[in-house]
């Protein structure tokens, strides 16, 4: 065990953690306001307000925190650590470049993956339920339902890959990869996600912090850092979300010249991903509470059981 | 073996410096932010007027079936991860994948009867 290269790893997970998500907070601010005909925040840093975010984050650290008379105090504090640690978990798993490319690659990667992730919704229920605030409480619920409706075909679509590669390791899923598999579990990348998207709260699927019906859901009663973290949370999952799409079902590092830029490629697709998230979310009007659920039990459900039909058929025939 | 814990170990580490940052977070922000109560402040927020009784307030849970049916078919679900693992491989095959229709078909007919059921409709 090296320590320095570990000492390397660790850090380099942490900036990535701490960088990524801004990216793709900025980018967010901006690509919303171009296609709602606006600019965005032009003046923070000067040119095109790239410093905003950075502004934003001064901000939340001077303010107050505020811990509401009724609330579950312990818990109701604890409860942004608990949204945001997992995210950093699942980070260090994902690979990124061929050949040991990976913070730390574990051996059921797929498995480990989509269980820590599971954990980081427990940040929104604790919230929820801790503010001893109605509009809180229903957000909590609301999120509880979502996770169980949308944990499944996740699951059964991250199943179906593993059938694919023959093994639950992300790295071993890569190595395994072919360019046809992109077609072959197109169903699968859909359903994953969709399903993805729900579990972070993302428009359409944002219900559960529907500003419009309960103010902000779990997260109502946070002020200040506390609240940043939740937001921090919520990107930091956009950027897990999209890179575990790209390396289940769009091949991760795989393209030309992978050996030196393959890097560069899973950022890319990562990217691109990202880009659609944040397309979806100027464009989808949100769906109702029952509506969400009836799109995960009657939709995805039998999708993501299709493609898992469909993977062990062709796997086996190709035999 | 030694390889497989040492994975985690340094999985476990991660875990580590992500405590740690939450902590200085907190300790930091915790130096940086003014500390000014007052009684309306802590109040709990309901939209500018006084709040109206407790906070854990009563709701229907309208979709405890729908973790009924989660919990089966999570469990469920699970062991199809060790069999994804194994079924192409040499002395398996077709068979193996014949038994796992049957088991996916066991829970199809479940879902369909809920379906039926009027289980997955809201109201």
């Amino acid at each position: 065990m090296d320590v320095l290269d570990v000492a390397l790893r660790l850090v380099a997970v942490l900036v990535a953690f701490l960088t990524l998500p801004l990216l793709v907070g900025q980018t967010e601010h901006k690509v919303m306001a171009h296609m709602q005909g606006r600019v965005g925040p032009m003046y923070a840093g000067g040119f095109h307000g790239w410093a905003q975010l950075v502004a934003d984050g001064v901000k939340f650290a001077q303010k107050e925190d505020i811990v509401p008379d009724g609330a579950d105090r312990r818990v109701f504090q604890l409860a942004p650590a608990v949204a945001l640690i997992p995210y950093l978990l699942v980070l260090v798993a994902i690979p990124f470049a061929p050949d040991g490319g990976v913070g730390q690659a574990v051996d059921a990667g797929i498995f480990f993956v989509l269980a820590v992730m599971g954990v980081g919704v427990l940040g929104s229920l604790m919230g929820g339920w801790a503010s001893a605030n109605k509009f809180s409480l229903l957000g909590g619920l609301r999120t509880g339902a979502q996770l169980m409706a949308y944990e499944l075909p996740m699951l059964l679509a991250a199943a179906s890959v593993a059938m694919a590669a023959g093994t639950a390791s992300l790295t071993g899923i890569l190595d395994a990869f072919e360019w046809w598999w992109v077609p072959w579990q197109i169903i699968g990348a859909l359903v994953f996600f969709t399903a993805g998207l729900a579990e972070l709260q993302r428009p359409p699927f944002d219900a559960p912090v529907a500003d419009s019906e309960i103010i902000f859901g779990a997260y109502t009663e946070y002020t200040g850092l506390r609240f940043a973290f939740f937001l921090l949370a919520e990107y930091a999952g956009i950027v897990v979300l999209c890179a575990l799409t790209t390396v289940l079902f769009l091949g991760g590092w795989h393209g030309p010249f992978a050996a030196d830029l393959g890097w560069v490629w899973t950022l890319l697709k990562t990217s691109v991903l990202a880009f659609v998230v944040i397309w979806l979310r100027v464009s989808y009007p949100r769906l109702r509470e029952d509506q969400i659920q009836r799109v995960a039990w009657t939709g995805l459900v039998p999708l993501a059981l299709l493609q898992i039909a469909l993977t062990g058929v062709v796997k086996v025939v190709i035999q | 073996m030694p390889d497989y814990f040492h994975g985690y170990s340094v999985v476990g580490l991660v875990a580590v410096v992500g405590v740690c940052f939450v902590a200085v977070a907190f300790g930091a922000g915790r130096l940086l932010r003014p500390v000014v109560p007052t009684r309306e402040k802590m109040l709990t927020y309901e939209c500018g007027v006084d709040p109206v009784g407790d906070g854990w307030a009563h709701t229907q849970v309208r979709y405890y079936v729908y973790a009924f049916l989660y919990v089966i078919f999570a469990v469920d679900s699970v062991f199809l991860f060790p069999w994804a693992t194994v079924f192409a491989a040499p002395g398996y095959g077709a068979t193996t994948l014949v038994e796992m229709f049957v088991f996916l078909g066991f829970l199809t007919v479940g879902l369909l009867y809920a379906w039926k059921k009027g289980v997955l409709e809201w109201t």
